[in-house]
């Protein structure tokens, strides 16, 4: 079990070096995290360590999605709907109906994952990027509708305020507590993610992107097996919206518009969609250069479709997908 | 007639005039689409420039003909802004794969919001009408908005156009063998640069007509390309992607159906197009007018 609890902290930091590097490195990284929140609160600011928890919860949003972009070949818009359906589901129970905060906790990723049902049973048939890009919006927009004008339920564009965090995960003095809670929450998921993507369901997965026509002819069962990665992927974007209703403390209609889940559109290709911790690192890149170009402009949605434009032209594999390549040649050549 | 009556009609006159913005909308997109096989998420924000230029058109050139003037330049600026996309960005991709075209045209979409935010600010603008378009007139004893019937005609007059351009002209001959066969239009000398360039620019310049028409009825505001394009693409695709007379079919559709839907549940009405959407993605995926072979996306 000892090694058990390494792996996680191992998924966090692997790529790109997934050989050859020992346990040394490893123990360290998780050191490394595990410092990390004492290190930013004491010597930098509290603002850095609120940033960092932003940071875990993108990179959980964003590689759950990517079980769906990257293995499973849909091109779904609608993945606000389920982080914002987990993040509202968890808020509303707390505020209006008072319930334990672990039930609650659980509701979110699950009403996620029913919302993902339901979406998939219609996309899952749907062959082609644009019409499976167009049911997820639609999808979405229904969601976001409801959030929008449900007002006795949603407090419509008000929003949810003053979510009741659990006291173990207290954000009042300090964000060290929910730091660690979200980290282990998303280090767990992730690990939870990568065996799904490494065992032979996830090899059919990705055969069934790469070659439609043949997997089906060879027998498989596509469209069972897209159902299951997108209902999964459902429940881990809702495990990601618990957090952010904890880390802001309030949500808003916001987080269902269909453009919102562009930005883990766009986290995933950044970061590189054919790769385990591409979407991760996109998630981390896009968080900490948000947090800095808009210190110094308020034209952060420039820069962001900017870059989109520029990796879509140029470095389609993404950044992660750029600097494997990189070592590769490196290692190679030595 | 009944009040009652009264009231269905007017709901009618308001959903026709949706619905041909919705038209000239979804027109263009499904034009593009059917020749150069490119989802453009992008064509919202032509409609969003649109509107604000025609807020600033109007404003520099006041006087009785300012109004109209809007109707013709808004379009042509739209429409070389297109070009200039095409020209270099869209020509790079045609050959890549789907999910990169789509992720360009998004990328689009956030730089054109925050261009429109760095030039017309974040107010609320608002177009005046003439004082004779804002008023009503009567129509079988009905009074109703100039500006709806003016919208109704306008969306008429394109289809019209339409119509007689790819039924009647050797260009549109081009189109639609190139949405039959794209290759064999190349082959047999046609330079296929050119007609996708010049059929973008076509939907550009639908989209910023439909912009300036729509202008003087809203509060012009960010946020109404995306509002639109996903609309555009259900109506598109209830249509039949690819298929004029589908985009046509769709936008009466999903006019209709948000104006007597809001009668009965006033604040979701907007959600009973895209309902419709998803069961016909599930049950007729090539739309209600499309052919089997416009499906491959």
């Amino acid at each position: 079990m000892n090694t058990e609890t390494m792996n996680p902290a191992r998924e966090e930091k692997e790529h790109p070096k997934k050989k050859g590097v020992r346990w040394p490195v490893w123990s360290t990284l998780g050191l490394l995290l595990v410092l990390l929140p004492f290190i930013l609160e004491k010597g930098v600011s509290s603002y850095y360590l609120f940033l960092t928890v932003k940071v875990l919860i993108w990179v959980l949003f964003a590689t759950s999605f990517n079980l769906v972009l990257g293995y499973g070949g849909m091109m779904s818009l609608g993945h606000a709907a389920f982080f914002g359906i987990g993040a509202y589901t968890c808020a509303l129970l707390l505020v209006k109906a008072s319930c334990p905060p672990v039930l609650a906790m659980l509701a979110g990723p699950l009403a996620a994952a029913i919302a993902g049902m339901i979406a998939a049973f219609f996309s899952v048939r749907v062959q082609g990027a644009f019409y499976f890009a167009t049911i997820t919006i639609a999808f979405c927009q229904l969601a976001y509708t409801a959030a929008f004008k449900w007002r006795s339920l949603t407090f419509g564009d008000d929003g949810v305020q003053g979510i009741p965090v659990p006291a173990f995960i207290s954000t009042e003095a300090s964000y060290i507590n929910l730091y660690f809670f979200a980290l282990a929450v998303t280090v767990l998921c992730l690990y939870v993610v990568w065996r799904i993507v490494k065992s032979p369901y996830g090899l059919l997965l990705r055969a069934l992107k790469e070659d439609p026509v043949r997997a089906t002819f060879i027998g498989m069962k596509g469209q069972q097996y897209r159902f299951i990665a997108f209902v999964t992927s459902a429940f881990f974007a809702g495990i990601a919206g618990v957090l952010y209703a904890f880390l802001e403390t309030s949500v808003a209609p916001d987080i269902l518009s269909w453009t919102f889940s562009g930005e883990v559109v766009l986290m995933s290709v950044l970061g590189g969609m054919n790769l385990f911790l591409g979407p991760a690192v996109g998630a981390a890149i896009m968080i900490l250069l948000s947090s800095f170009v808009t210190s110094y402009m308020k034209y952060w949605l420039f820069t962001m479709g900017t870059i989109l434009i520029l990796i879509v032209l140029f470095c389609p594999k993404g950044v992660g997908g750029l600097v494997l390549d990189k070592y590769r040649a490196w290692t190679k050549g030595e | 007639m009944t009040a009652f009556d009264s009231l269905l009609f007017a709901q009618f006159v308001s959903g026709l005039s949706r619905a041909m913005i919705l038209f000239i909308m979804a027109s263009g997109l499904t034009l593009v689409f059917g020749v150069a096989r490119v989802i453009n998420f992008a064509h919202g924000s032509f409609y969003m420039v649109g509107a604000y230029l025609a807020y600033t058109s109007t404003f520099l050139l006041a006087g009785p003909f300012g109004f109209w003037a809007a109707f013709l330049i808004v379009p042509i600026l739209t429409s070389i802004l297109g070009g200039v996309v095409e020209v270099a960005l869209l020509r790079r991709i045609y050959e890549k794969e789907h999910l990169l075209q789509m992720l360009l045209t998004f990328g689009l979409v956030f730089v054109f919001s925050d261009a429109v935010r760095m030039i017309w600010g974040v107010d609320l603008r608002m177009v005046s009408l003439p004082s004779y378009m804002a008023g009503s007139v009567n129509l079988l004893g009905h009074q109703f908005p100039a500006y709806h019937l003016f919208i109704i005609s306008l969306g008429g007059a394109i289809a019209i156009v339409m119509w007689l351009m790819l039924n009647r002209t050797k260009f549109g001959k081009l189109i639609r063998g190139a949405a039959e066969h794209r290759e064999m239009v190349g082959l047999l000398g046609y330079p296929a640069n050119r007609l996708f360039t010049i059929v973008f620019m076509m939907a550009t310049f639908l989209g910023g007509l439909a912009g300036a028409a729509i202008a003087p009825a809203v509060r012009i505001s960010l946020g109404m390309d995306t509002e639109i394009i996903a609309e555009c693409f259900t109506v598109a695709i209830i249509g039949g992607l690819g298929n004029v007379w589908g985009a046509l079919l769709g936008a009466l559709i999903a006019g209709m159906m948000y104006s007597f839907g809001i009668l009965v549940l006033p604040n979701y009405a907007m959600a009973f197009i895209f309902i419709l959407g998803g069961i016909i993605i599930v049950v007729r995926p090539n739309g209600l007018l499309g052919k089997s072979s416009q499906i491959k996306v």
